[in-house]
């Protein structure tokens, strides 16, 4: 049961960090890190490390996203080719 | 498109075929040198912390741990020599002012999110957590009242003056351990008994200046980072 769920939230975080790497929109792009950290998170938890996990919820999903997010309203939000 | 696909197939591939050639002869979980079991069963009779994770980084390997915050301290001060803006406290930083429930959700969340980044860094040798992850959070609530109000800025002295102070309280109580003991960060105080808020040694002190050292520094890079103009 537990491997299936963690399967899952792995499948999750691919997809997520596949689609961070390939959007155009750098806000979209943020947003889907920080979904790739806080599930990186999760599965700390899971693994019985809560300190890691505590960091990379704090530090991943959500300081470095507020850095990102002041980054990109101060510069462009759209990638160009 | 399709010869891209076939070259990421083929790295895939072969970090696979690395992988499975090299940790297939690791025995997984096996103790070869004796550390891990070293602070399994002495490190709460040695240390006095029952949370081990913050016995290793603060106590057994606190040399590192002074590293990190090294690290941390000159990219935050990095970041402020490229972005550090002397005018931006005067000028509002956005023409739209947040909305009623942005503001008064900052206001209620504020002091609730510093107790509980305090929290976290003062039972950083009982509970999981530490300096690090309650730094991290009190650097959060600044966040949000920089969010929620566009001419909220930080003292940008006064948080230098803080992270100074408990940057060189860390140094300092190194050296105190290495004039009593004989080496950095010697463990001088007494441990107390376990699982007790005033018990460890130096931990608990250590803890609370990487905390204030982490959140003051986090918030700096932040204030840094809102002041760029346009």
């Amino acid at each position: 049961m537990i491997a299936v769920a963690i399967s899952f939230l792995i499948a999750i975080m691919v997809i997520f960090a596949a689609y961070a790497v390939h959007t155009n929109d750098l806000m979209y792009a943020v947003v889907a890190t920080m979904a790739v950290s806080l599930i990186v998170s999760i599965l700390f938890y899971v693994l019985q490390a809560p300190d890691v996990a505590m960091a990379e919820a704090a530090i991943g999903a959500g300081i470095s996203t507020a850095v990102f997010v002041i980054a990109i309203k101060k510069t462009e939000r759209y990638e160009h080719d | 498109m399709i010869k891209r696909i076939f070259s990421i197939l083929l790295v895939a591939l072969v970090f696979f075929a690395i992988f499975m050639t090299l940790a297939t002869d690791v025995p997984f979980g096996e103790d070869r040198t004796g550390v891990s079991s070293r602070y399994i069963y002495e490190g709460v009779n040695e240390t006095g912390a029952v949370n081990l994770v913050t016995a290793i980084v603060v106590n057994y390997r606190g040399f590192d741990t002074l590293g990190e915050v090294t690290v941390l301290f000159v990219a935050a001060t990095g970041i402020g020599a490229i972005l550090y803006n002397r005018s931006h406290p005067v000028k509002k930083r956005s023409k739209t002012e947040a909305s009623l429930i942005v503001r008064t959700g900052s206001d209620i969340l504020f002091p609730i999110m510093l107790l509980f980044g305090a929290y976290i860094f003062v039972h950083g040798h009982l509970t999981p957590g530490g300096g690090f992850q309650g730094g991290a959070i009190i650097a959060t609530a600044f966040v949000f009242k920089y969010v929620a109000d566009t001419r909220y800025s930080i003292d940008h002295a006064k948080f230098t003056v803080t992270e100074s102070i408990v940057g060189m309280t860390f140094a300092l109580i190194g050296i105190l351990g290495l004039i009593i003991g004989g080496f950095f960060l010697f463990n001088f105080l007494p441990n107390g008994s376990p699982a007790e808020l005033l018990s460890a040694g130096i931990i608990p002190i250590i803890y609370v200046a990487i905390g204030i050292k982490v959140g003051a520094e986090i918030t700096g890079i932040i204030d840094n980072m809102m002041g760029v103009q346009q």
